[in-house]
């Protein structure tokens, strides 16, 4: 079984949930840039949620399933077609051999995940199938998806077997069918609003201007161009720290607002390294990392503050969620 | 030193992290408690505990609130604070016994090709070539930490003397294994990245390697000595790394 790449997209990788227990070695965690949403496409094709994915940004490939498949997509819309007809995000949906995946909308914005039961199963390596594209490690040899790339799938987990045979009767001439229940994906920021997250003060807060802290907290930023899977360069009210002392590197991690001398906040996403030198200002919680993801270039980011405790709660009550929905997801796979 | 009171700091990273900070400057001391710190911790992970990153002064412990969440009344951030506090008696106790981390030999081809800014380091240094060579293989260097990029190691060690100024123009690309120095630090490029260090040679041998068990030659807490190879020693080990 296997998924033969015809376009590769702007920048499609093949991404977990992240390589974990390396960082002391300094190696990054990457993994899907909103954990969440891939976790959900999995649940929704009966996956373990660890399993691999693709991640699409802004601009989609075009996938010929080479087998019947059961796919799902979560994240932003960027306009996935079959057969020409647009396919539903948050659903699982059955799809006969040979059809073609396209995604055609001009101008679409944002990243998405697309889960195929079984999971993409290239080889893992030290523990995880995420790529990391500065190492070319991991994922399909290191790198993003290429035209002609053959994308090996895994053997589908029994909860996907009876999901596709329970929704494939549904299909019309074109050969695939969504099922008639979804799950809720991650909500993304409504078009033009500012994307919102909250956020604990880092480790350095106390080291910048009253005033600096202020802004932080009440203006807008604008994601300038200098943004990638390690992390997005942020334009805005200039931060400064009040000592110039330089600091010892230290960890960061994924969600880390750091500021360098210039004054224009970093906030860093999956594939940052693990240690750095700059001031700490900020810690955007768990439960909004996954926001992050749709921060590309043009985006406006705003920073809302939290305490740790509600911070916890917070994630104790996605992740609650995220079980319920597995559950539901069960459930449906036995009707 | 047991009698001087407990070293350590705890505050947040976010809701997932907790650092503990032993103290405020780069010291043999700082790192060897927290290397003995390190060491209790993975014999005897708490709860939720997901990995550890050390650094010059910090152990930075990152945890999963869930398992914590789940297991008691107090907060996670306050259950596992706790539970890293108890730890740091036996990190002490370990400290005594601790014994010098695995010395590592990286074979240096210096100058020519592979330094192009040797000689540039000779003359800040007011030293000849051979001098720049002859002390940057004298000291036992300490790795600190492990960071920055895969393998890459922040050391200790170098000879005051041969501190540069990075370049003034970063060069677009740096070779892997390339040993360059940038102020008072030395190192080794564990990955083609662009740099602005000041190189001085290369070494044959790769600082990372995603397959090998452990991926990065070097640990937090290793020893490290430059021996210098010639060009034909360099091909000789690059073919057998």
């Amino acid at each position: 079984m296997s998924i033969s790449v015809l376009k590769p997209g702007l920048l499609t990788t093949v991404q977990d949930l992240g390589r974990f227990g390396y960082q002391k070695e300094g190696l990054v965690v990457s993994g899907a840039l909103d954990a969440v949403a891939l976790r959900t496409a999995n649940m929704l094709v009966g996956n373990p949620e660890t399993a691999a994915g693709l991640e699409l940004t802004l601009r989609g490939p075009a996938l010929r399933f080479e087998a019947d498949t059961l796919l799902a997509l979560a994240g932003a819309d960027l306009g996935a077609r079959l057969t020409g007809q647009p396919v539903p995000l948050g659903r699982p949906v059955a799809v006969r051999a040979g059809t073609v995946l396209a995604f055609e909308k001009p101008g679409a914005s944002g990243r998405a995940w697309l889960a195929v039961a079984g999971g993409v199963a290239v080889p893992p390596v030290l523990g995880s199938r995420a790529t990391y594209l500065r190492a070319a490690l991991g994922g399909l040899g290191g790198r993003a998806l290429q035209a002609g790339d053959m994308l090996p799938v895994g053997e589908w987990p029994a909860v996907g077997r009876w999901l596709f045979a329970s929704i494939l009767p549904q299909a019309a001439a074109g050969g695939w069918a969504a099922a008639r229940w979804s799950l809720p994906t991650p909500p993304l920021a409504s078009s033009g609003a500012p994307l919102v997250v909250r956020a604990l003060p880092g480790p350095e807060y106390a080291q910048f201007a009253q005033a600096s802290q202020q802004a932080f907290w009440e203006e807008t930023f604008t994601v300038t161009t200098e943004a990638d899977r390690m992390g997005a360069r942020l334009s805005g009210p200039v931060l400064r720290r009040l000592v110039d002392t330089e600091l010892l590197s230290s960890a960061v991690a994924f969600g880390t607002v750091q500021v360098p001398p210039g004054g224009q906040p970093i906030v860093l996403l999956a594939d940052c390294q693990t240690t750095g030198g700059y001031p700490r200002l900020a810690q955007v919680i768990s439960a909004d990392l996954g926001r992050l993801a749709q921060v590309l270039p043009g985006a406006q980011l705003r920073f809302v503050p939290v305490g740790l405790a509600a911070a916890q709660a917070l994630y104790l009550a996605q992740e609650r969620r995220l079980r319920a929905l597995a559950r539901a997801v069960h459930l449906k796979s036995l009707l | 030193m047991a009698d001087s009171p407990p070293p350590l700091r705890l505050y947040p990273l976010g809701d997932a992290a907790v650092v503990l900070e032993f103290g405020q400057a780069i010291a043999p001391a700082t790192h060897q408690l927290i290397q003995a710190f390190a060491k209790v911790l993975a014999r005897h992970p708490p709860p939720g505990l997901r990995e550890v990153v050390p650094a010059f002064t910090t152990l930075t412990v990152y945890y999963d609130p869930l398992v914590l969440f789940e297991l008691g009344e107090a907060s996670p951030y306050g259950q596992l604070a706790s539970a890293l506090q108890s730890l740091l008696p036996a990190a002490q106790a370990a400290l005594a016994a601790a014994e010098p981390g695995p010395l590592v030999e990286i074979p240096v081809c210096y100058g020519g090709d592979f330094g192009p800014d040797l000689g540039l380091v000779a003359s800040h240094a007011q030293l000849s070539a051979a001098e720049v060579i002859a002390r940057h293989t004298q000291p036992e260097y300490l790795v600190y930490m492990v960071g920055f990029a895969p393998g890459f190691p922040y050391l200790g060690g170098l000879d005051a003397g041969l501190a540069t100024p990075r370049r003034a123009q970063p060069r677009p690309l740096v070779p892997a294994g390339a040993v360059g120095i940038a102020g008072a630090q030395t190192g080794v490029y564990s990955l083609p990245t662009p740099g602005g260090w000041q190189l001085i040679g290369r070494t044959p041998r790769r600082l990372f390697d995603a397959g090998r068990a452990r991926p990065s030659l070097l640990q937090a807490g290793d020893r490290l000595r430059f021996v210098p190879i010639s060009e034909a020693e360099f091909q000789r080990l690059a073919h057998v790394h």
